[in-house]
């Protein structure tokens, strides 16, 4: 029973991290209705960016507060240089587009800072390990921080009249303008936000998994699933998404397929999410009208 | 069509640069001519799922690698002949392909792209699993002998290993395209483009969907695991380290610089992965990849047409000058 | 069509004879004044963090070069990337063979990278030397005698650890953690190796993936098993994920660490040092971070030879003591090769290198080979994670032969 438990809590320790991630997915989802695959590569080249301030000898919320800065920056830039000459073209070229971002970005993070893995210091390290040594003070911390980023960004969306503005762009564009709504400037601040957003799941999850250009690609396929399984317009849903499948993954591994298949479970999550309820355990269900 | 005399010596003119290389290249370049061969039997499959028909798979290194490892299997474990396992990879191939077309068909463009994307990160430890580590030789790999020429062949023709492969590369690739080419060109061509442009439209004049977007799956997995196969028996030896999501990524990065939904495309875009990364080195040896990138991007900005769009426009220009151009 | 298949028969016949009509050379990738030396590696892509391996050797050929060569002639040192995919691979080596004929090739990276390559080498008589992987396959004189490797393989390494268990506790129940690559696998086998039938009763064993994002889950499920030891064969990042998480959980078995993973910046300062005090070790190099080789002559060779040839090299990256072993390994081959850079003499050098010490390695493990055993270096030495330092204990060990 105790081991169960322990793998029950490692899983929501693991869970955390693909939450947070998944929280930049469904960010840049509900600005853009796109789904971006070099989210990762930005949130770890965030990261790395922060290291390169807290080494230079900033305390670690100003760099903390600085990489939101940058990193919100680079992600408008990335919309207004990157995707705004073909947002109009064929979502072909879109996904050819966050690919071509995905090898530039990821080799780019990797020739500047190297490939051998680094600490990443974490702001909550002192406290005793709780519930037998797997959740650390920093896990702990790091989920405060990943419910309190997701509050803020629910508040945003439902409560402000930017946030709403900024969804009525994703959705409908055209009636978006039509009702003064200014579109591009819309689209430029989801992808900065969700760029930012990224930011702080890339400084959560470094200190755990240690900072290398090639931290976040399992995760991002474990936090794709967390999302979809969630609901990817459902940021609330994202979240618990992220901790199912962290759960899930763990448990599987543990006692069913075998950690040699544990990728495998995260697309049979995504398939299966999908093809049987593809607005997630917690999203609406969208219909379209033809 | 009075086009006739002139589309024959095209035809000699490529038949004669195909062949060519046997004499002028010596076994290294065209070992490389015969990986940028196989490359663009690849990306000719991915071409008529994606480009042809707009059904986006990042997870088509997934297909060739099923085609290399059945021909593996075959030849390595039960000694089959190099060219009897090819029909059956193809067959398994497009069964594969079939079988993931039908969850597609409820997945559009983007999602479809996340779960082939996800099927290329998960394809090299499916690999290594130990259930299948008996046959698939797991991480060590399997090793595979290229076929020697055979007796009647080389009385004629001295030819070597190398130069016996890249012929046969060529007339596997060459049937593959010639019939890919009769699919586009025919009613089923037209219906896939159909189904991609106005998936409504086609419904309501009574196409059925489901069955051409699934069976555009399997034929697009049949030709990627063909060039699978072939992959294998050049390079003598396979291991699911060959066979990482960067594999479909290039599958697709060819695709669109070569030229979406275009035959001469695929063969631009073969040409191109193969011998890009070479040049990319040169210009950057620590990172190759961002000119990867770049060069991918520049392309969407610049010439969303690909290779294939920018040669068709010039070969417009030049027949014509000066006429309108009917579309 | 009958005109032009003449032609094309006779263009044949004189093309094909074509590559035979070499440069004047001694003997491939050899003039007067030059030895190509060919090599590839892993410049690239995830696993690039041992491209500087490549970098130290091309630092130490430049060195040579500097000091007037060898054999009266400078060294040419290619190195191609192959991003770790072996189909690369095979291209590249193909490429430095055919193409730009060296002489040989030495310290290419990888064990799926060398599979791919391996028969073609042999096949073409092309020596295939010290080559960077630990791999138990590369000691085959008898079937692939072209080929030789340089560190001591992991399945001897996991071979020493599970001895050293048995003398210490003869009814340990044995927890093994290991990738799921053929690094991994040469643990389990090495394991295998020494208990035969006990195996099954004695070991449990869990895996992980190179892109796992942690390895909790594997540890709490090795600890929830009972065993009291623990071999891990796991790259540093998740080697350093193990050792904190181990200590968190109030976990105290006998642990012991694959060498690859033990690097006192990039393992044992993340994982935190006070976690991992007990952890046991093998190594075959002097840590560069010990203080007892602070005055060492050898490790200030090395220091050395990093401050002038390499002063933008971090000298606490491991990398840079393995290549300088390894080119010092290959250095003395040419040298002792004289005049005749050869193929086969190069090879017949390689096989015949008497006991040496070189400057990093530690005392009393040396580089040797003779004809019917490749394992070029088969001594450990056990070292313990004292908090500060890796502490030497023991005897130095040999392994398999």
């Amino acid at each position: 029973m105790e081991a169960f438990l322990l793998q029950l809590a490692a899983g929501i320790a693991t869970g955390g991290i693909y939450a947070s991630v998944a929280l930049a997915i469904v960010m840049i989802y509900q600005a853009t209705h796109h789904v971006n695959f070099a989210q990762g590569e930005m949130a770890t080249l965030s990261t790395f960016i922060a290291l390169t301030m807290i080494q230079a000898g900033l305390p670690y919320w100003v760099a903390f507060a600085g990489t939101l800065v940058v990193s919100f920056v680079m992600g408008a830039l990335v919309e207004r240089l990157i995707m705004r000459p073909v947002q109009h073209a064929p979502i072909l070229t879109h996904v050819g587009v966050y690919i071509g971002m995905l090898l530039i970005i990821g080799n780019m993070t990797g020739w500047v800072f190297g490939y051998t893995i680094q600490m990443f210091p974490s702001p909550f390290e002192g406290g005793k390990p709780m519930l037998g040594g797997l959740i650390s003070s920093h896990q702990l911390g790091s989920v405060v921080v990943t419910l309190a980023v997701l509050i803020l960004v629910y508040l945003f969306f439902t409560k402000t009249s930017l946030g709403l503005a900024m969804r009525a762009a994703a959705y409908n564009p055209r009636s978006a303008r039509l009702v003064g709504i200014r579109v591009d400037v819309m689209l430029a601040l989801g992808w900065g936000l969700a760029a930012a957003i990224g930011s702080v799941a890339g400084m959560m999850v470094a200190p755990i998994v240690f900072l290398d250009p090639n931290m976040m690609l399992g995760i991002l396929l474990y936090a794709f699933a967390g999302a979809l399984l969630g609901g990817i317009d459902n940021p609330p849903g994202a979240v618990m998404g992220g901790f199912l499948v962290g759960v899930l993954e763990n448990l599987a591994g543990a006692y069913i397929v075998g950690t040699d298949l544990k990728l495998t479970v995260a697309l049979v999550i995504i398939i299966g999410v999908l093809v049987l309820k593809p607005s997630g355990l917690f999203g609406r269900v969208v219909f379209t009208r033809v | 069509m009075n086009a006739s005399p002139a589309r024959f010596l095209l035809v000699v003119a490529g038949l004669a640069a195909a062949l060519a290389p046997l004499w002028v290249l010596e076994s290294f370049h065209l070992f490389q001519l015969t990986m940028a061969v196989i490359m663009s039997l690849a990306v000719l499959g991915l071409n008529i799922v994606t480009g042809y028909n707009g059904q986006i798979s990042l997870g088509h290194g997934a297909f060739f690698a099923i085609g290399a490892y059945v021909t593996s299997i075959l030849m390595a474990q039960a000694d089959w002949s190099f060219y009897a396992t090819l029909p059956f990879a193809a067959a398994i191939c497009g069964m594969v392909g079939y079988a993931v077309g039908l969850p597609a068909l409820r997945l559009g463009g983007l999602y479809l792209a996340l779960v082939t994307f996800s099927l290329a990160v998960a394809v090299p430890q499916l690999l290594k699993h130990k259930a299948l580590e008996a046959w698939t030789g797991g991480v060590q790999g399997l090793f595979l002998m290229k076929p020697d020429p055979p007796r009647w062949l080389t009385s004629v023709l001295p030819l070597n290993a190398d130069q016996y492969m890249y012929l046969n590369v060529l007339i596997v690739s060459g049937i593959c395209f010639l019939l890919a080419w009769n699919l586009i060109r025919g009613r089923i061509g037209r219906a896939l483009m159909a189904t991609r442009d106005h998936p409504t439209a086609a419904e309501a004049m009574g196409m059925d969907i489901a069955a051409l977007k699934t069976g555009a799956f399997a034929v697009s997995a049949m030709i990627t695991g063909v060039a699978g196969a072939l992959s294998a028996v050049a390079v003598e030896f396979v291991a699911p380290d060959s066979f990482t999501f960067l594999l479909s990524i290039t599958f697709f990065v060819g695709m669109v610089v070569g030229g979406v939904a275009s035959i001469l495309g695929s063969i631009f875009g073969g040409l191109f992965v193969l011998f890009v990364p070479n040049i990319a080195e040169s210009i950057s040896r620590a990172a190759p990849g961002v000119i990867y990138g770049m060069i991918l991007i520049i392309f969407l900005f610049l010439l969303p047409e690909g290779f294939a769009g920018l040669v068709r426009r010039l070969l417009a220009k030049l027949s014509s000058p000066g006429n309108p151009q009917p579309k | 069509m009958t005109i032009s298949r003449r032609l094309l028969l006779a263009g044949s016949a004189g093309a094909l004879a074509a590559p035979n009509i070499a440069a004047a050379q001694e003997a491939p990738g050899v003039t007067a004044t030059e030895i190509h030396i060919g090599s590839t590696n892993a410049l690239s892509g995830p696993v690039s963090s041992y491209s500087v391996i490549s970098r130290c050797l091309e630092a130490m050929f430049k060195r040579l070069n500097d000091a007037g060569g060898v054999g009266g002639r400078r060294v040419k040192f290619t190195v191609y990337d192959d991003a770790y995919q072996p189909p690369r691979t095979l291209e590249q080596t193909r490429r430095l063979v055919e193409r730009d004929r060296v002489a040989f090739l030495f310290n290419q990276l990888g064990t799926p990278t060398n599979s791919a390559v391996h028969r073609y080498v042999n096949q073409r008589s092309v020596p295939h030397l010290f080559l960077a992987t630990g791999a138990d396959k590369w000691a085959n004189p008898r079937e692939f005698p072209w080929t030789m490797g340089w560190q001591p393989s992991y399945r001897v390494e996991a071979q020493i650890y599970t001895k050293y268990v048995l003398e210490q506790r003869p009814n340990a129940k044995i927890a093994l953690l290991y990738q799921n690559d053929d690094f991994g696998r040469d643990y389990l086998h090495g394991v295998q190796d020494v208990l035969k039938d006990r195996f099954r009763s004695m070991v449990v064993t869990a895996t992980n993936e190179a892109t796992d994002p942690t390895i909790d889950s594997q540890i709490v499920q090795l600890q929830a098993t009972g065993a009291d030891v623990l071999i891990c064969g796991v790259v540093p990042r998740f080697a350093a994920q193990a050792i904190r998480r181990v200590h968190d959980i109030g976990w105290r078995p006998m642990m012991f660490m694959t060498n690859v993973s033990v690097s006192v910046g990039v393992v044992m300062q993340p994982a935190g040092v006070e976690k991992g005090v007990g952890l046991i070790t093998s190594d075959y190099r002097k840590d560069q971070s010990d203080p007892a080789w602070a005055q060492d002559a050898g490790m200030n060779e090395w220091r050395d030879f990093m401050r002038r040839y390499v002063p933008d090299g971090d000298l606490g990256d491991n990398n840079y003591t393995y290549g300088y072993g390894a080119g010092t390994t290959m250095i003395q081959v040419l040298r002792q090769c004289g005049n005749d850079f050869s193929r086969e003499n190069v090879m017949n050098q390689a096989r015949n290198i008497k006991p040496m010490e070189v400057a990093t390695l530690l005392p009393g493990i040396k580089v040797q080979t003779q004809p019917d055993n490749y394992n070029v270096i088969r001594q450990m030495q056990l070292q313990r994670w004292n908090g500060q330092s890796w502490e030497r204990f023991g005897n130095v060990i040999e392994g398999a032969g």
